[in-house]
């Protein structure tokens, strides 16, 4: 008895131990995907394109591991240090909305495909990683997706996803530099403003 | 179908490259013409071929286009192996002799992929690729005509490919030549239904997200999927984490006022320090 009261206490505080560190990335993606994948598998509206359902699950189950901030100072490059601080926030949540809907729209077309978690391996300084997964699929070339991701105070959080090869956050690098050459920082807000307006307007 | 079909767009792009005057990135100095054919592109496809591979898509079920997508990748497999010889990669070349050996017998013509099954992996080469491992440089950014994004050395590679390597060489009918390749084209697009939704809800501008999109997917390819990662130099982001709520951006940028910005045809100068920084860091 006394003892089974024994284990039961060691367990509690070896889950305690566990939990004080941050979950590991490869782990973490692992969770993230598995979860919302499931959710896909068995969600008809989702499958039939009800685009708010999908974006519900996006905030609910992935936004927390992205680091939206990063992400965008990225996709600027150096401009990102000519923004001011509001203009900052303002980038950054119009940007996070506009990945939000992509990401959601990439989930519908989800079906049948499995995915492979490559073999990763860590230091336990580092503080930048990527973790390597690759989505698998009949009669056609498996498609690499690999996740960069930091190590901040929150927690791994992912900053960039690169699909075959090709870095989200880098591919809006020229568009951005664009809008900010023709209407100044102020205009790429209000681009990627009136782009997330007109989607939510086309949604109803 | 042949060469001469790929050099007359080729050559007008040439000519008309001496008009275009809009270049606003090094790798696209041609970005007027580009887009006018961009355009064009989407009309042609908007119109013409997405309707036929979306009725192609309907009335086939999954496992027959499959099975030709295995038909059409298992002869191109040939070709892989070839370019991969000339980039001095024999291990790989036999790789792919294995997987043609495997999927034409076993795989029925090639309409099932046994080889991935048993662990022989796809490859994809052509000869644009293979230039490029010779030391080719890209070249300006072209938009061809019908075939979409490429560059001065893609297009030159995808002349080769189509010439070198036809299976059109292989039919004698004609009838039969220009089905084979109709089903090929539509079978192609059909596979791709969904991916311009998530173009046209992902980019600001179609034409430069595809560019961008292209010239990083092809480096990728070019290094067999494992480019050399590039130093993040332009990472600028200091860590300091932003308000997490979106309500702090409604206090700083109310969303009347972006649809008053909207609205107005000069936009209003909503914070004129950023220009005030740039002067600053000079």
């Amino acid at each position: 008895m006394i003892k089974s009261l024994m284990c039961a206490l060691l367990t509690v505080v070896a889950v305690q131990a566990i939990a004080a560190e941050p979950e590991a990335p490869d782990a973490m993606v692992k969770t993230v995907m598995t979860d919302v994948l499931n959710i896909v598998k068995n969600d008809k509206a989702i499958q039939n394109g009800d685009q708010k359902r999908a974006i519900d699950l996006v905030e609910t189950k992935v936004v927390k591991h992205f680091d939206f901030a990063h992400m965008t100072a990225l996709a600027m490059g150096r401009e990102w240090r000519n923004a001011s601080a509001d203009q900052r926030v303002a980038l950054a949540n119009e940007f996070k909305t506009l990945l939000e809907r992509s990401y959601s729209n990439a989930l519908s077309q989800y079906k049948d495909q499995t995915i492979d978690y490559k073999p990763f391996r860590m230091q336990p300084t580092d503080t930048d990683v990527v973790v390597r997964t690759e989505v698998k699929q009949a009669g056609a070339k498996p498609i690499g997706i690999d996740y960069q991701m930091s190590k901040t105070a929150d927690g791994w959080k992912v900053y960039d996803v690169m699909v075959a090869g090709v870095s989200l956050v880098t591919n809006y690098r020229d568009t951005f530099t664009q809008e900010i050459k023709a209407g100044g920082i102020d205009g790429l807000i209000k681009s990627l403003h009136a782009k997330n307006a007109a989607a939510d307007a086309g949604k109803k | 179908m042949k060469t001469r079909d790929l050099l007359i767009p080729l050559l007008s792009a040439s000519v008309l490259a001496g008009c275009a005057t809009t270049a606003t990135t090094p790798e696209d100095p041609w970005e007027g013409m580009n887009r006018s054919i961009y355009a064009f592109n989407d009309k042609a496809d908007r119109y013409a071929l997405k309707p036929v591979a979306q009725g192609y898509q309907a009335i086939t079920p999954l496992p027959a286009r499959t099975g030709i997508s295995n038909f059409f990748g298992n002869i191109s497999d040939v070709w892989t192996g070839f370019n991969n010889l000339l980039q001095g990669k024999p291990g790989s070349t036999l790789t792919d002799l294995s997987r043609f050996a495997v999927n034409t017998t076993v795989g029925i013509l090639g309409l099932f992929d046994v080889a991935t099954e048993v662990g022989l992996e796809k490859h994809d080469e052509d000869f644009g690729q293979t230039l490029a491992v010779w030391g080719v440089p890209d070249g300006p950014y072209l938009v061809l005509p019908l075939f979409g994004p490429s560059n001065v050395r893609d297009a030159g590679g995808l002349v080769v490919d189509r010439a070198v390597f036809n299976i059109n060489y292989a039919i004698e009918s004609v009838p039969v030549r220009n089905s084979v390749a109709a089903v090929h084209l539509v079978n192609t697009r059909a596979s791709l239904l969904g991916a311009e939704t998530t173009l046209e809800d992902a980019s600001l501008d179609s034409y430069v997200f595809m560019r961008t999109f292209y010239m990083q997917h092809r480096r990728s390819e070019i290094y067999d999927g494992h480019p050399p990662v590039q130093k993040r130099e332009d990472d600028f982001y200091d860590g300091s984490s932003l308000p997490a709520e979106p309500v702090a951006l409604l206090d700083v940028y109310p969303r009347g006022m972006f649809d008053l910005m909207l609205v107005s045809p000069e936009p209003a100068v909503v914070s004129p320090e950023p220009a005030a920084d740039v002067q600053n860091d000079k």
